[in-house]
């Protein structure tokens, strides 16, 4: 599934009026594609998972997924956000075989849960499968709100800043959780972040947007490795890239001085 | 050893409570006409047990109606405030203003719309007095549901009835039981407004009016305490009922 967002400019009404967010984005993401998405606070980041996963129709300009123009939301997305929003008074298990309880409402309790258990042993918790949320630590439960956006094996998978809130050690334990179902997995995937390190890490694109309005200021390519590595983020190759992007974040928050 | 503790510690305050009532009345030497003692009202009870039972039973399967019937009335207009904004809006000043209505007020208007209609009047001034604490609290846990709840349905095509019962129900019912226990102890409120006031024979209401006329007041306090008593127990029936389906949202 190849995401190509086509000249899309948005805007929302504000008390203020209509506040512009994106502006003449264009992106292209390839099948299989791990794209990252960076760029200044409140530049229309979130909007984007929007619009990709059809919650809101852009202004102007189109989405396709596929080359197929998106006007409704679509089950083969998956989502999964900084808030992991998990049903207090479902289990573990009940948490993430939601998606499928609205998408393969023929499909029997037992067959949903089995899906749910191969994700469950993917992200390391097979054990804690019939704990409630409360339970859990905040690690636990993002693997968990990752289970459920793919439990539906969706082709597009939405990630708005999932790990923002995790300490740094559990971060990266998460990052490699991700890299395993990204292998394991078929989808293409779209991560919103602030990090730019995770960017690099995850993805093998990173695109950084200006400020707001935001249109696309640059995209870099960063496979820097076959199989990545944490040690890999302290070589001076990834230094250099992670400075540039950098830079690149700065001249995007003067863009509105 | 917990299911113990929760059944002695209540008791044992209870016990406590009677015990310093009694010393209270006992140092100052009331009268039983000036307040009466634990020690006056069980043979109050014995000499009046089968009004008691009788009348009781009528305060009783009243407010149980009256309860079961306003939370219906709160779940509608609690689940329609809580989805339309217009609807919420147009109907709060309306409800505000009719919740600061004293409902003593009221009994009469309704005792003369309906005429002899005892027990239905009766339901209505509960349904009236309780209702308010549902509606509220159905209509602020609805509409404060945070956008990501909805969207992991939405994303996925759910539609609305989708989304209100898989989450939006379930995630207010901790409010719901929150506002149901308000609700249970205004609702004996309104069925004795409805019998003190409006006399006509029925009900725990009645037998206070008696014991007032006829001056008995070790009878008045017994009465007063059989009503704490249903209270009490009505209010453990929504606790057992709260643990069995928001049972997650409590803290152990």
């Amino acid at each position: 599934m190849h995401i190509n967002i086509e000249k899309v400019s948005h805007q929302y009404e504000t008390k203020q009026g209509m506040l512009p967010v994106l502006k003449d984005l264009s992106i292209s993401i390839k099948r299989k594609g791990f794209t990252a998405i960076v760029g200044p606070s409140g530049c229309g980041k979130s909007t984007i998972t929007r619009l990709v996963s059809g919650l809101i129709k852009p202004t102007q300009g189109s989405i396709f997924i596929s080359n197929e123009r998106i006007t409704s939301p679509l089950s083969t997305v998956g989502m999964a956000f900084q808030n992991p929003v998990l049903l207090e008074w479902r289990n573990v298990i009940k948490n993430i075989i939601l998606p499928l309880e609205i998408v393969s409402k023929n499909m029997t309790f037992n067959q949903k849960r089995s899906n749910a258990l191969d994700l469950l042993k993917l992200v390391g918790l097979e054990e804690f499968e019939n704990n409630l949320p409360s339970e859990l630590s905040g690690g636990m439960k993002q693997r968990v709100s990752l289970c459920r956006s793919l439990v539906h094996s969706p082709e597009v998978l939405i990630l708005d800043e999932p790990f923002a809130a995790l300490d740094a050690f559990t971060k990266e334990d998460l990052w490699d959780v991700m890299h395993k179902l990204k292998k394991e997995r078929d989808f293409t995937c779209i991560l919103i972040t602030h990090d730019l390190r995770e960017a690099v890490y995850l993805a093998d694109q990173v695109i950084v947007l200006s400020g707001r309005p935001a249109s696309l200021q640059y995209d870099v390519k960063t496979n820097f490795n076959e199989e990545k590595k944490i040690s890999d983020l302290y070589s001076s190759e990834v230094s250099q890239l992670l400075a540039t992007l950098r830079k690149q974040i700065e001249i995007a928050q003067h863009k509105n001085d | 050893m917990i299911r113990i503790n929760n059944f002695i510690i209540p008791l044992f305050s209870l016990i406590i409570f009677c015990l310093l009532w009694e010393l209270l009345v006992w140092y100052n030497n009331w009268p039983n006409y000036k307040m009466a003692s634990p020690s006056d009202l069980w043979p109050a009870f014995w000499k009046f047990k089968h009004l008691f039972l009788i009348y009781g039973w009528e305060t009783f399967w009243r407010t149980v109606v009256g309860l079961i019937l306003s939370v219906l009335v709160g779940l509608s207009l609690g689940i329609l405030m809580g989805f339309s904004k217009t609807i919420r809006i147009g109907l709060y000043p309306i409800l505000v203003g009719f919740n600061a209505i004293p409902k003593a007020t009221v009994v009469p208007v309704i005792a003369l719309i309906f005429v002899g209609m005892h027990n239905m009047n009766t339901i209505i001034i509960v349904i009236l007095i309780s209702f308010f604490p549902i509606c509220v609290s159905i209509s602020i846990g609805l509409s404060t549901l945070e956008r990501e709840y909805e969207d992991i349905l939405l994303s996925l095509g759910a539609n609305k009835f989708e989304i209100f019962y898989k989450i939006a129900l379930p995630k207010t019912l901790p409010e719901f039981f929150g506002a149901l226990k308000v609700s249970t102890t205004l609702a004996f409120i309104g069925t004795n407004l409805m019998e003190i006031i409006e006399p006509h024979g029925k009900g725990l209401g009645h037998l206070f009016d008696s014991g007032k006329i006829s001056a008995d007041y070790p009878l008045m306090f017994a009465v007063l305490i059989t009503l704490a008593v249903m209270g009490i127990f009505l209010y453990y029936i929504v606790v057992y009922l709260e643990n069995i389906f928001a049972g997650w949202a409590i803290r152990k």
